[in-house]
């Protein structure tokens, strides 16, 4: 529980999310493209982090399905950023890890040049396994 | 030498918890000029009011320092105790030492040391303090109320039931507001019209009341019971002394392809119009935007049926002036543009409405003669999905973080209103939270999902998007089946947040009466007067103080008329003596005092002075008219030569304050 507790911090600080703030209007969810791809939805990883039951969603393979659209950061009324919290979890699992498997160099090759900045990092977290 | 006497409060444990009392009094007792100091649990009590009262003929004091609560809760309590003892009320000065000292420190000792620092301060003060004398103003004994929806006629006609004259101010050529526009009321279902209507009626003949429809408030000066308005009565090119509402005139004019404000645009209406059939007062006004023979000089078919004669294209802007006593704010609300909302597809779609546009489609009076049809191609609609807190609750900069109150209500009665007349059609609804407090409106609610068979859904919806074939795909989350749901459906409403009217704002200003962030006029107390605003002889009424749904409405209408009544009963009002006054041999005539002024109480004369040898000259000097001085000191902070003074407040005063805190 006292890890949970500081893993909670620590995706709180990186993705700079007040999961207070949601309402429980599930417009995250409503508006999600990949919602029937993933277990466990937009919605449900603001509660479920404010609940400290972050380890279901570090196995879950929700994080990687995220597409990274920011559909429910844009239409969020409560100012969440749901998707800052997916990469944030993310970005735990790379940490636990310990290392990135995808070398730098290897990313030219894999991008499209339509992508947007914050996908390319998200990609290179997503893919380094 | 003053003679001192000061008074410690307890305030039950309130202040006593925090701050040794006993040891204040007692220090204090040995500033120069204390002659009597004591304790007591509850000073503004009758006992507590006692100890002052007898202290004062006992000790022959002339100052009183009283170390209690804020001054804007008892000052006048204390004052007038000791003005039954035979002391001028302004020769009491209050230490506040609840919520500057008691309520904000945790350690007694620091606590009791901010005290007693508090109390020399005042008792310093007091030294100073000469005694004031209240002058008296009259009261006109005539109201103005501004804005003529529901809340500013149930106002009107209270103030005009007790005896007293009511002017209306109403920018729109009829009153009847927001109210004369809803197709039926929850949660009784009357129809609004029905109760609306005789009100205004009611108003229209009540010779206590005078309507200034299709008017606007220019300017406004002057100060409680003296408060003098200057009203510009739009030109309606229509004599109203001798258009008798006949409406001829609205159904010739050629000009056919004017929007229809009432309507909300779903149809047109002429040029010349009569916004409704049972407007008031009933008078024809022509819309200078899209009436040709103001723009081109030439048609005049108006002009040539009209068998009053009431036709006038050259009639101009009228400024009135008047004078009055009171003031009631009843500018009301609007819906807040959903432009902005792109995932609605409001401006994509005509068939995603508002709350209040589906009033009128569903309005017998409106533009399908209360025939709930789809506004794209008029037919009628199977699934009908309704989103809750479109706006409302946001904390984005495209909505209100507030809680609009009236939708979840108004979305029931609308919900239930469409499957009692369409049983064949499915209404959802998607709610975060419904909220529904008031005498009957949980069992309004229930009866929907109950007995109507609304489909109730806990979630939000994402996005709305319009397809090819006319159909509206809503994209939803049903939080409670942990499903994304996907609905085609032919009509989405939106519950819209509603924002005070725009000329709120500005109206505001005229009145120097203050604003909540979100444009909401303030209270003077929340919870204990929660009608006027603190700006003296401003009385609210309706949603220009928050949302709220009719019934609240009405009574606080009835609230701030009475309020207004109480305030037209008096002759005569005492005014505040704690007001400014400059030194004339010291004023420069540089007029930063009227510049800095909220009030407009401060005018340049030029006087003639005496100077050396003999001789004058003419100085232009400031001059206070005390009658509107509020005493809120920002001449006496702005004036660089140190003319202008506050009696009660005086520089020397403050300084001495200021020296004693730091000794």
């Amino acid at each position: 529980m006292k890890d949970n507790k500081k893993l909670k911090e620590q995706i709180l600080r990186s993705s700079g999310v007040n999961v207070l703030k949601c309402m429980r209007c599930g417009k995250c969810s409503a508006t999600c493209p990949s919602y029937d791809e993933m277990e466990y939805h937009p919605h449900q990883f603001v509660n479920m982090i404010d609940n400290g039951e972050i380890e279901p969603l570090l196995k879950s393979k929700s994080i990687y399905k995220c597409l990274t659209c920011f559909a429910c950061v844009e239409r969020c009324p409560r100012n969440v950023k749901p998707a800052y919290l997916v990469e944030a979890v993310r970005l735990a699992v790379i940490r636990e890890k310990g290392e990135n498997h995808l070398h730098p160099d290897d990313i030219p090759e894999l991008l499209d040049e339509d992508l947007p900045q914050q996908a390319i990092v998200t990609a290179f977290r997503k893919y380094a396994k | 030498m003053q003679k001192i006497g000061v008074f410690v409060c307890h305030c039950g444990t309130n202040i006593a918890a925090t701050v040794d009392v006993q040891k204040v009094a007692q220090t204090l007792k040995n500033e120069p000029g204390v002659v009597f100091s004591t304790d007591y649990q509850y000073m503004c009590s009758e006992s507590g009011q006692d100890i002052i009262k007898n202290a004062i003929a006992e000790y022959k004091l002339t100052g009183v320092v009283i170390c209690s609560c804020s001054p804007r809760m008892h000052e006048a309590t204390f004052r007038r105790a000791a003005e039954k003892a035979g002391l001028n009320p302004y020769m009491v000065e209050i230490a506040n030492i609840r919520e500057q000292c008691s309520w904000i420190h945790k350690e007694m000792q620091t606590a009791t040391e901010k005290a007693v620092i508090l109390g020399r301060a005042a008792i310093a003060k007091v030294h100073l303090n000469a005694p004031l004398t209240a002058g008296e103003s009259p009261v006109t004994k005539r109201a103005l109320v501004i804005g003529g929806g529901i809340a500013g006629i149930q106002t009107a006609l209270d103030i005009a039931d007790a005896g007293f004259n009511v002017d209306i101010v109403e920018k729109k050529p009829t009153i009847g507001g927001k109210m004369a526009q809803i197709d039926k009321t929850f949660p009784t279902l009357d129809c609004a019209a029905c109760i609306l209507t005789p009100k205004m009626v009611d108003c229209a003949q009540n010779d206590k009341i005078n309507i200034y429809a299709y008017s606007e408030v220019e300017d406004i000066s002057g100060f409680v019971g003296n408060f003098s308005v200057k009203i510009r009565k739009k030109a309606r090119y229509v004599d109203e002394t001798k258009c008798t509402g006949c409406g001829l005139c609205t159904e010739k004019c050629p000009q056919k392809n004017v929007p229809n404000e009432f309507n909300l645009g779903f149809d047109n209406r002429r040029a010349i119009y009569i916004p409704f059939a049972q407007a008031v007062p009933k008078k024809a006004t022509i819309d200078p935007d899209y009436c040709t023979m103001l723009k081109t000089g030439k048609c005049g078919v108006c002009s040539k049926l009209c068998t009053a004669g009431a036709i006038d294209y050259k009639q101009k802007d009228q400024i009135i002036e008047e004078k009055y006593g009171a003031i009631i704010v009843a500018t009301g609300f609007e819906p807040i543009k959903v432009d902005k909302y792109d995932e609605f597809a409001y401006s994509q779609s005509k068939d995603v409405v508002t709350s209040l546009e589906l009033e009128r489609l569903m309005n017998a009076a409106g533009p399908t003669k209360g025939t709930l049809l789809r506004p794209s191609d008029g037919t009628h609609p199977h699934t009908i999905v309704f989103v809750q807190c479109v706006g409302s609750r946001c904390e984005d900069e495209k909505g209100k973080p507030y809680c609009s109150k009236v939708c979840c209500m108004y979305t029931a009665k609308h919900a239930m209103l469409i499957r009692e007349k369409y049983p064949d059609t499915e209404v959802y609804v998607f709610y975060i939270d419904v909220r529904t407090p008031g005498k009957n409106f949980d069992e309004f609610y229930r009866r929907a999902v109950e007995q109507y068979g609304v489909h109730y859904i806990k979630g939000m919806v994402g996005k709305v998007m319009p397809r090819a074939d006319g159909k509206l795909e809503v994209r939803a989350s049903d939080l409670l089946l942990g499903k994304q749901l996907h609905i085609d459906a032919d009509m989405v409403v939106l519950a819209v947040a509603i924002e005070p009217d725009k000329t709120a704002r500005p109206l505001a200003t005229m009145l120097t009466a203050s604003m909540d962030t979100n444009d909401f006029f303030t209270e003077a107390h929340p919870k204990l007067r929660p009608v006027e605003s603190p700006t003296a002889g401003i009385f609210l009424s309706g949603m220009c103080q928050g949302p709220k749904d009719i019934p609240e409405t009405v009574a606080q209408a009835s609230a701030a008329a009475a309020k207004a009544i109480g305030l037209l009963c008096k002759d005569k009002l005492t005014c505040n003596p704690c007001v400014a006054h400059s030194d004339e041999m010291m004023c420069n005539g540089c007029s930063l005092c009227a510049n800095v002024c909220p009030y407009g109480a401060i005018t340049y004369v030029d006087k003639e002075f005496r100077m050396p040898n003999r001789t004058t000259a003419i100085r232009r000097v400031s001059s206070v008219n005390p009658a509107v001085c509020q005493g809120c000191g920002a001449c006496t902070v702005a004036c660089p030569s140190g003319a202008m003074d506050l009696s009660g407040f005086s520089n020397r005063q403050i300084m001495s304050e200021v020296d004693a805190i730091c000794k």
